[in-house]
């Protein structure tokens, strides 16, 4: 089942058109890698899904519904999470702390009660919501082996933990879809590997994974199905298999880079 | 002597209402908001104003002052708050003094710059608490001070805290996470206004009258520098940051060299103290609050 | 309205626009390079104001007014600017750089605290009455036609005029100024580039601290000096660099300007009252930030994620 499409996703910046008329799908269950040449419009194409920039032209569906154009915080909400290519965390908050901001929409909502209400219950029943934000965000800690820095400050961590972090933080909002925005960036190999083997976990958890991503052992790996975008335009579309054997691909990108 | 340190501890209590605001703003919201002179103007003149021409009770005016004041908070906040850090800084400023200018100018409601005189005292229980009585207005004062205390440090340690604190740190990120960026701003503003507004009624009911010379950017700038001083994200340190300010106030009158000490020697220190903390103690002299989350639960 | 009266509105206009001008170039410069508003740039200015009032007393002495007023004048407008420029570089030195990497809000605050040290300092040591400025020359009003011009007009809008056009051509043809035009579109890249970022940032300080000093003693001839005079010329101008697009220095120029116009206008042809001439920058700050916060030449600044 699809979960997420993009119908002739546009975005032009004045003359520029960083994404051009892009159909993007992503099916349920899978993990779904985005690649392409620096400058091919991959992360622009996540800023307009999530939120962050809205198309010009085209729309995006989530699970059959219209979301073009809706707040980063409301597609958060529906249960579309993202990390940055530059991480973006909370640097001056501890690694706990980071997460429980994951949790934050997740608690003190009531449908029965209006927004005002939902606000003050949460401050009556202040100590058990903190409780129950403070325990899941630390279950999500120890999914990344990470229970031992929880009182450490985000930007006192390495490099590599930073990322897990980055992406702990993101899964604490409970998504359906997860787009991570090269995870493998400036990692070691062995934190590679770390990472590969906690996608495949996350995939594990029904949470469906899109990823871009540079580092093609990793790519190749551990993706089901591959979008390759060139200059803004959707290049080619399949199995890593598929997408290792189509001659535009090679042409345009693997071929250069390394084949 | 002793009344001296009362009317230190009075304005003490009154600035620290301030600076529990600017701090929600600052502090949490990292937000530089520079006009809480004009919040306490307008929670000053709510109660002058009800009180002497509708005679209106303190108690009456109070929660007035703090939803006006909020109301302004609103009004201010939602068009700046798109704004980044520098330009809000800029913005709030020329609202500070719009509304002394308003003061100034508004003869027929705030009676222009002569202000407005006998205002009534505040009275409890039938007791009339009049200037002889410091020590009973103190003690009013300082539950006010309290429960605001009370009130925005478990606001602080709720998600909704952490979700200013997310803000103040990354909107970008914040936004990604699901939280209304704008939504907390307007919060903070608000919070940060109604206390303003409150300290205003307080300052109205203790001198008994009001005048627009009262309430100057030098007034936002001496709470500012409360925050900072004590520490930024800690509301313990904006009392405390209240009480050093207020006591390096009044140095020239404590140590009785008025005659020596020139009149621009606290501004001059003020300025000083922004300077320094900035350079060698960033996180003022507490220090941003830690929370502990697992003293929190039962386990 | 009379043509004549319009053209004189405008030499008003025009007038006290240049000054803005030259005082919203600190903002725009500082602004462009190290992405803060220097908030100490009002009482820079004031500072000029009162080290060119004191030197041209001192070089005047007693002489009857004639040409050795006039060169004494602009000596101490070059000895002002000269001072102000080492006051603003001293100021970058001692509360902004120590700050460059810290979060967005120190240097902010120490900006504050400065512009409270200098004013409150001024006030202290030269009292807090205001002085008067003595006049160079003859400041007996020019008819043209049925236009009035003071020679002070003249004066104002030839110096705001070669300042201007002195910048523009330091900024676009020098060595120096392409290094500062660098700095300011990439500061980490110009300094792999062998630029000297430190130098330019001092050198920034220095221009936009002579300029405000210029446009302090300006200023100063037809209103007066005293301690708090920088804040809300300073507020103005920085209203004008943000018109005019904050990081851009013809913008300023031109904000500077147009907001000179619209302040002389609004006076006196759309009758807002004098008292309130003060929030009409504060409007036109407000209706900018609301609907193009860029400013008039600005670019839009949006954050890469």
């Amino acid at each position: 089942m699809t979960l997420l499409e993009t119908e002739k996703l546009t975005r032009a910046y004045g003359g520029v058109v960083a994404v051009n008329k892009v159909d993007f799908d992503v099916e349920e269950g899978l993990i779904t890698g985005l690649i392409g040449p620096n400058g091919a419009g991959k992360t622009t194409l996540f800023n307009n899904i999530t939120g962050l920039d809205a198309p010009t032209h085209g729309r995006v569906l989530f699970e059959g519904k219209d979301i073009t154009g809706a707040p980063a915080h409301k597609i958060c909400r529906m249960g579309i999470a993202r990390t940055f290519q530059n991480i973006r965390l909370f640097r001056e908050l501890t690694v706990v702390e980071n997460v429980m901001i994951g949790r934050h929409f997740k608690t003190g909502k009531s449908e029965t009660k209006g927004r005002f209400l939902n606000a003050i219950g949460s401050y009556v029943h202040l100590r058990q919501e903190e409780e129950e934000i403070y325990e899941r965000s630390c279950q999500w800690l120890e999914f990344f082996d990470m229970e031992g820095m929880k009182d450490e400050l985000a930007k006192n961590l390495p490099y590599g933990k930073q990322r897990e972090l980055e992406i702990a933080r993101a899964l604490a909002t409970d998504p359906k879809l997860l787009f991570l925005d090269e995870p493998a960036a400036g990692m070691n190999p062995q934190e590679t590997d770390h990472l590969m083997a906690i996608i495949r976990k996350i995939r594990d958890l029904d949470i469906t994974v899109v990823l871009i991503e540079h580092d093609m052992k990793l790519v190749m790996s551990i993706c089901d199905a591959i979008t390759v975008l060139n200059y803004g335009m959707k290049l080619a579309q399949g199995t890593p298999l598929e997408i290792r054997r189509n001659q535009d691909v090679i042409e345009a990108y693997l071929g250069k880079e390394d084949a | 002597m002793f009344n001296f340190f009362l009317l230190i501890l009075i304005y003490t209590g009154i600035y620290a209402l301030m600076a529990l605001g600017q701090n929600v703003i600052t502090g949490y919201g990292g937000m530089l908001s520079l006009t809480q002179a004009g919040f306490f103007a307008i929670g000053s003149y709510a109660t002058a104003i009800l009180a002497t021409r509708y005679g209106w009770s303190f108690w009456a005016t109070l929660p007035v002052a703090a939803i006006l004041s909020a109301f302004f908070g609103l009004l201010i906040g939602l068009p700046t708050l798109r704004l980044k850090g520098d330009y809000l800084a800029i913005a709030t400023l020329g609202f500070g003094e719009i509304v002394r200018n308003v003061l100034n100018n508004w003869d027929s409601l705030t009676n222009g710059p002569m202000g407005i005189q006998k205002i009534p005292m505040i009275t409890i229980f039938g007791f009339v608490i009049n200037p002889y009585k410091k020590y009973a207005f103190l003690v009013i004062l300082s539950i006010a001070v309290f429960v605001a205390y009370l009130l925005f440090q478990r606001l602080a340690r709720s998600r909704m805290g952490r979700a200013l604190a997310a803000v103040r740190e990354d909107e970008i990120a914040a936004q990604s996470m699901g939280i209304n960026v704008t939504k907390y701003k307007v919060y903070a503003f608000i919070l940060g206004a109604s206390v303003a507004g409150v300290a205003g009624s307080f300052q109205a009911a203790f001198t008994l009258s009001v005048s627009p010379g009262t309430y100057t950017f030098m007034v936002s700038v001496m709470v500012l520098c409360m925050v900072v001083l004590g520490g930024m994200g800690n509301f313990k340190a904006s009392i405390l940051g209240a009480f050093i300010i207020q006591l390096i106030s009044y140095l020239p009158q404590l140590t009785g060299l008025t005659a020596v000490i020139p009149p621009q020697f606290k501004q001059i220190l003020f300025g000083l103290i922004l300077v320094i903390m900035m350079i060698w103690r960033p996180q003022g002299l507490l220090g941003r609050e830690r929370i502990d989350y697992t003293k929190g639960g039962k386990r | 309205m009379a043509i004549a009266e319009f053209f004189q509105h405008l030499m008003n206009g025009l007038t006290l626009g240049g000054i803005y001008a030259l005082i919203a170039l600190g903002y725009t410069m500082v602004y462009g390079i190290l992405k803060f508003i220097n908030f100490a740039h009002g009482d820079v200015l004031m500072a000029g104001a009162f080290i060119g009032l004191f030197v041209f007393d001192w070089l005047r002495g007693s002489a009857p007014s004639g040409v050795w007023t006039i060169i004494s004048f602009f000596l101490a407008m070059i000895v002002s600017m000269g001072l102000s420029a080492l006051l603003g570089m001293f100021i970058e030195r001692v509360a902004y750089k120590p700050l460059r990497n810290a979060t967005r809000l120190a240097p902010l605050l120490s900006a504050i605290g400065v512009s409270f040290i200098l004013s409150n300092g001024a006030a202290w040591a030269f009292g807090t009455r205001s002085r008067k400025f003595n006049y160079p020359f003859d400041n007996t009003p020019i008819h043209i036609g049925e236009v009035v011009i003071t020679p002070h007009q003249i004066l104002i809008l030839v110096v705001s005029l070669i300042m201007m056009i002195g910048l523009k051509l330091f900024v676009d043809r020098t060595r120096m100024g392409k290094a500062m035009r660098a700095t300011s579109l990439d500061q980490s890249t110009a300094m792999l580039m062998g630029v000297n970022v430190n130098k330019v940032i001092s050198l920034t300080f220095a221009i936009g601290s002579a300029l405000a000093a210029v446009g302090g003693i300006l200023i100063a001839l037809d209103f007066k000096v005293y301690a708090s005079m920088g804040t809300m010329t300073g507020l103005k101008a920085f209203v004008a660099a943000v018109l005019g697009g904050i990081g851009n220095i013809s913008g300023a120029m031109f904000g500077g300007i147009l907001l000179g116009i619209l302040e002389t206008f609004g006076v006196a042809v759309f009758g807002i009252p004098t008292g309130l001439k003060d929030t009409i920058a504060f409007g036109v700050l407000i209706i900018i930030l609301l609907i193009r916060p860029e400013g008039l030449f600005g670019k839009v600044e949006k954050e890469k994620v």
